[in-house]
Order: C-alpha cells, then sequence, then structure tokens
C-alpha cells in the first residue's frame, strides 16, 4: 500500500513537471530548424540569442513592468476594499463579494472585449491616440483585484479584532496601531494576493491582446511566432523565468524558516 | 517579521524591472507627443533633407509578422536599430500571428499603427474599407529595384499602396523514406495509402487552394458552385488527415510523425537542409503565390517617416541581409547578390520561372463567398450539420438529467418532510 501510494505521489510530479523539464532540455538543443522533438546535442546558442533579441527583451520588459505595477496598485486597492468590505453589513457585504466574483468567473475573452471597447471610446474620447502601456495596466489591475481581495479578506476575519482595540487602550494612536498590530496580521494574506497578482499579469494573454494597442507583451509576442517555428529563444527565456521564480520562492521560504526559528528562541 | 518577506518581494521585483526598464517606458509620452509632434512636422522635413542623423523624436508604429525580420541575432544586423541609426526615427515594432489578428487589430481601434506589412488578399481588403494610404513613390526611391513582375498584382490593381518586402509559393514537403518517388500532383494528399500521416493547412484560404488547384479552378473563384465542390473534396480527405495545423508542421516532419504537409516555401528550405529525408516538390497544379507587402495606413500621422522605413527596408542590401535571415525571397534581383548564395540558388528558396508561371496570387474575396468559404470550412473542420444536431442532442441529454436530478431532489425532500 506504501509503495502504491509513493508510485502515486511519483506520478502526480511526473505530471506536473514534466512539461517544464521537457522545455528545460530542449532550451540546450543544438537544432538548425527550431525542432522540439529531436535532440541533437548541448549548445547555449540560445541562451546567447536571447540577450541578443531586442524584441523579446524589450516584450519581457514589458510584461515586468505592467506586472510589477498592476500587482502594486491591485494590492493596495485591493487591500483597502477588503477592510472596506469586512466592515459592512451583511446585505451589503454579500452584494459586494457578488460584484468583486465577478470579474473571475466571467470568461477572459468577455473580460477581453469590454475593456477594450472601453478603452477605445475613452481614448477617442480624450483625443489620444492609442491604447498602450497605461490601459494594459489598467485592465491587469482590473483582473487581479479580485484574487487579493479574496486573499486578505479571510485573514482579516480571522484577525481578533480586540487585538486592535487593545493597542489603543495601551495608547497607541490609531494609524499606529494599525500600521503595528493589523498589517503585520494580516500580511501573510497581502503577499499571497501580491504574487497572485504579479503572476496573473505575467502570464495573462487573452485580455493584453485586446487591450494592448501598440505595446507587445511577452505571450503576445510568443502567440506571433506561430505562423512560422516557436524559437528555443522562447524555452530558454521560459527556464531562465523559471530559474529567477524558482530562487525568489526559496529565498522567501528560507527567510521564513529563520524568522520562526528566531522566534521559537525568544519565547 | 513578515514585512522582510515582502520587503525581499519587492525589491527583487523592482530590480527585475529596473534591469529591463533602462530604456524610457514611452506608453504616456507617446500620447502628448503625437500633438506636438504635428506642429514640429515642417521643421522636420528641413532636417530629413539635410540628412540629418541625429534624433526626430519621432517613434513610428510598425506591425510585421512574428519572426518576419534579421533582429540582432545569430551575427545579422537589428534592422530596426540600424533604420534608427540611419534616420533619427524611432521604431515600435511588434508582430501579428495572422493576416485576420491584424484585421482584428485595426478594425478594433485603438492602435496607431504606421507600417503594417499584410498578405495579398488583406491588402485589397484593407484598400477596399479604406484603412490604406496612397504611398508616395518619391519618398520611396529604392522602389526601383523591385523587379517588374511584383508590381501592379492583382491586389493592388493600380499600384498605389503597397511595396512587396517578400513573396513565395506553396509547396509540398514529403519523406522520402515512405515515399519514394517525388510526388508531383496535390493527388497524393488523398491518397488512402498515406491515411493518418497527412497533415493540412490549418486556415481556409490555403486549405481551399490545395483543394481548387486540384479541381482547377480559380482561388479567386465567385462561382458559388466552385467552393462547393472544393469543399466537399476537402471532406473527402478529411479522415485521411492527421491533423490540422500550422507551425507544428515542421515538428510533425521531421519527427516522422506524418509524412506528407504543405507549406510555404521560403520556411521550407532549412527543413530540406538540415534533415535528409524530407524533400519540398511544386505539385504539377499549381499553387498559391503570396506577397507580403508593406502598406500606410490611412490613419498614421507619420507618413513620410513610414515611408522612409519602407524606403530603407527596399535597399537592396539591407533586403538581401534581411531575407537571408528570414529565409523568404526578396522581390529584388539587385538583393540577391548580398545573399548567402546556398539561398539565393535555392530553388525552394527563390521558386523558378515556370513554377511561378502556374500560379495564383489570392485577391479579397466578394463578402458573400467570403461568408460562404468561412461556413464551409466550419463544416469541413467539424464535419458539416450532422454535428450540430449530435451537439443539440448532448446538450439536451445533459439539461433533461440536470432537470430530472433536481425534480427527484425536490420530491425526496417533500417526501421526507411529510
Amino acid at each position: 500500500m506504501k509503495a502504491l501510494s509513493k508510485i502515486y505521489t511519483f506520478l502526480v510530479f511526473l505530471f506536473l513537471y514534466a512539461p517544464i523539464i521537457i522545455l528545460i532540455i530542449f532550451s540546450f538543443n543544438d537544432t538548425q530548424t527550431f525542432s522540439r522533438t529531436v535532440f541533437s546535442g548541448f549548445t547555449l546558442r540560445w541562451y546567447k540569442q536571447l540577450f541578443e533579441d531586442r524584441l523579446i527583451m524589450e516584450a519581457l520588459r514589458n510584461t515586468l513592468v505592467i506586472a510589477v505595477a498592476s500587482a502594486i496598485i491591485s494590492t493596495i486597492i485591493g487591500t483597502m476594499a477588503a477592510f472596506g468590505i469586512n466592515k459592512m453589513k451583511k446585505l451589503p457585504k454579500r452584494f459586494m463579494m457578488t460584484v468583486t466574483n465577478i470579474p473571475m468567473v466571467n470568461p477572459d475573452i468577455v473580460t477581453g472585449v469590454s475593456l477594450m471597447l472601453l478603452f477605445v471610446f475613452a481614448v477617442s474620447l480624450m483625443n489620444m491616440r492609442s491604447l498602450g502601456m497605461a490601459t494594459l495596466i489598467i485592465a491587469h489591475v482590473t483582473f487581479c483585484l479580485p484574487y487579493v481581495i479574496l486573499s486578505v479578506l479571510p485573514k482579516l476575519r480571522q484577525m481578533d479584532s480586540s487585538l486592535y482595540e487593545a493597542a489603543q487602550d495601551l495608547g497607541c494612536p490609531p494609524a499606529k496601531a494599525f500600521m503595528k498590530v493589523v498589517i503585520p496580521e494580516i500580511m501573510p494574506g497581502i503577499i499571497t494576493g501580491m504574487i497572485m497578482a504579479f503572476t496573473l499579469s505575467i502570464d495573462d494573454f487573452v485580455i493584453s491582446y485586446f487591450c494592448s494597442g501598440t505595446t507587445q507583451t511577452l505571450p503576445i509576442y510568443i502567440y506571433s511566432m506561430t505562423r512560422k517555428r516557436i524559437s528555443p529563444e522562447i524555452n530558454a527565456l521560459s527556464t531562465v523565468l523559471f530559474a529567477a521564480i524558482l530562487i525568489l520562492l526559496m529565498i522567501i521560504n528560507l527567510r521564513n524558516a529563520k524568522d520562526s526559528k528566531k522566534e521559537g528562541k525568544k519565547r | 517579521m513578515k514585512f522582510r518577506t515582502l520587503k525581499i518581494f519587492l525589491s527583487i521585483l523592482m530590480i527585475l524591472t529596473l534591469t529591463f526598464s533602462l530604456t524610457t517606458v514611452s506608453a504616456f509620452a507617446d500620447e502628448d507627443e503625437a500633438e506636438v509632434e504635428e506642429e514640429e512636422d515642417e521643421e522636420e522635413e528641413e532636417v530629413e533633407e539635410q540628412h540629418t542623423v541625429g534624433s526626430t523624436g519621432i517613434t513610428i508604429n510598425v506591425y510585421n509578422w512574428g519572426e518576419y525580420i534579421a533582429n540582432g541575432t545569430d551575427d545579422y544586423p537589428d534592422l530596426n536599430e540600424e533604420f534608427t541609426k540611419a534616420t533619427g526615427i524611432g521604431v515600435n515594432y511588434t508582430t501579428f500571428d495572422s493576416n485576420e489578428s491584424l484585421y482584428a487589430k485595426l478594425a478594433g481601434g485603438g492602435a496607431d499603427y504606421d507600417v503594417i506589412v499584410p498578405s495579398d488578399y488583406m491588402i485589397s481588403k484593407l484598400i477596399n474599407e479604406g484603412y490604406l494610404a496612397e504611398l508616395n513613390f518619391d519618398n520611396i526611391p529604392n522602389y526601383k529595384y523591385i523587379d517588374e513582375e511584383y508590381k501592379y498584382l492583382a491586389f493592388d490593381p493600380e499600384n498605389k499602396y503597397s511595396v512587396p518586402y517578400t513573396w513565395g509559393v506553396v509547396g509540398l514537403f514529403y519523406n522520402t523514406d515512405y515515399i519514394e518517388e517525388a510526388p508531383t500532383s496535390w493527388n497524393i494528399l488523398w491518397d488512402p495509402q498515406y491515411s493518418g500521416k497527412i497533415l493540412m493547412f490549418d486556415n481556409p484560404r490555403d486549405a481551399f487552394a490545395i483543394a481548387q488547384a486540384r479541381l482547377g479552378s480559380s482561388y479567386n473563384s465567385t462561382n458559388e458552385d466552385d467552393w462547393y465542390e472544393a469543399a466537399a473534396l476537402l471532406k473527402e480527405q478529411k479522415p485521411l488527415v492527421q491533423a490540422y495545423v500550422m507551425d507544428q508542421i515542421f515538428d510533425k516532419m521531421e519527427s516522422g510523425e506524418a509524412w506528407l504537409a504543405p507549406y510555404y516555401c521560403g520556411d521550407a528550405a532549412i527543413l530540406c537542409e538540415e534533415v535528409d529525408n524530407i524533400d519540398f516538390v511544386f505539385p504539377e497544379e499549381g499553387s498559391n503565390f503570396f506577397v507580403d507587402s508593406m502598406c500606410v495606413l490611412a490613419s498614421s500621422t507619420h507618413k513620410a517617416e513610414a515611408e522612409a522605413y519602407i524606403n530603407f527596408m527596399c535597399d537592396p542590401e539591407i533586403s538581401g541581409t534581411n531575407m537571408d535571415y528570414v529565409g523568404y525571397a526578396s522581390p529584388e534581383t539587385e538583393a540577391k547578390q548580398y545573399m548567402d548564395e546556398s539561398i539565393a540558388e535555392n530553388p525552394i528558396n527563390y521558386p523558378t520561372k515556370e513554377v511561378v508561371s502556374n500560379t495564383e496570387v489570392f485577391a479579397e474575396l466578394p463578402a458573400e463567398t467570403g461568408l460562404l468559404l468561412d461556413t464551409l470550412w466550419a463544416e469541413v473542420k467539424m464535419g458539416g450539420p450532422g454535428t450540430t444536431i449530435t451537439l443539440i442532442a448532448i446538450i439536451a441529454v445533459f439539461l433533461g438529467l440536470y432537470i430530472g436530478i433536481v425534480v427527484y431532489k425536490r420530491q425526496k425532500r417533500k417526501r421526507e418532510m411529510m
């Protein structure tokens, strides 16, 4: 039985990670034909080309700028919204939650087209020429918001509201009590929301496709390669991004582990 | 404690972004510039005459096919950067995957493009709908290098709107291990002997063109019967087809998963060169001759700069280097001397005169024919009205089941209440 469950776990992980492993292997493929099926030797050529390729680098830059901006903006707005919703009475609360959930359950294509129509209308009203970075950030904030709200709200609900009152009783001004007591208490929720918003923004294709105007993000650029062949440079890029995120997560986890150890000692 | 985690996360994000945003983010700036630039236009023209290389502060938006320009990799020059160096005009270069996406982008509004590179039939559609600006050929002196046979083509009969960028012919890949004799006809795509090893184009115009070549009718036919006949032929072929694909053709051919596939000649040469058992032929019934041309949009505010860009791309040396990288054929004989000989002399990259004489270029179809084509294509791929009925049946069954369960539960509850 134990062996069986081990095999099962192994299979689950295999299915989860096989595509990424294949992708990484083929980023080192020494091929002239951009093959994704025949491995014909090891090379670092695609990594070299990747950093020479201005178009990919520009698309990557746009994607990261948008992801960071929309992650930060949606985290701030979302956290504030979560506070508001948490303090609401039952009926308006339920109403607000439904409204929040709509962008999440709405198909991307509907969100994308409706945002595009709105932006085109607004842009022509303001006599501007084109959609671009600004509209992309607005669009991304729109679909990231519910995820932030939904990850902050449970933390707020879990929090003992008397903590905040106790801080004030002990002579802490409200603003300081908020920063020193409430925010640290819900910080895990905020971080999850922010990471979620960041990743969602990075790999969004459908909504960006409609709202991009003359700005190109990475997913759109990759998609445009499909008439010809998708270059292994993209494999190389994905490998670099994967490694970066892996290292990022490892740093965060290590730090957390260290912190909790210290805490344990103090007590 | 938790603050620190956030701080690390944020600072890493910031470092990442800053590294990549060394070149300024100009999305916001662009919009303001547009108005100012109009006033400056006159001054700039003078500057241009003196061939000053300093920055003009203008950025043109270029929309081209993906992977369709030398971009600084593989020791080829980055042509957009070269253009900026030579003229001082910045280029915001973006890419699309199909003519239809390009059209959707233009029709949707909100995209401010100056130069676009659509293919033949899309050009005539855009001309008819008034999207394109008439070019001022005085600004494109290099137009003289373009060979005569690429001027006054069916999609731009008055030759006012477009300047050819590349051209090519559709041909047929085959695997020499399994198909010993080189195919001479499209008929082989209907040969049951190769059932399950045949690939077809996943776009209606190209797929229908193959059937029409077999039938001997025009690709631009307005006769409905021609289209019905072609559709019948494609439906007949469907059980033999492994998949309707575009770029996966290369992987499937190289790995031997498929043995026969049509494709555009420009991309074909590299596969034939690298893989021994794959060859490429042009069937005798003829095929589609396609041209991707550079056009300027009527809404462009930087028409002179856009024309300067087109002119730059028409320079024989630039065109030669570019096509050397891209693999498609240049419309300029003059450009061949700047190309690698193995490409310029390759009959797959540069199909012979006989092959080209047996081809037809796509033009825009009238609205009704276009609609008919869409319907027929949907029928070919999905299997006709029969499937619609099964689809409805499936949905009806599910709906019935759902209602049944709801009713059953309600009754059960009622019974329990009693």
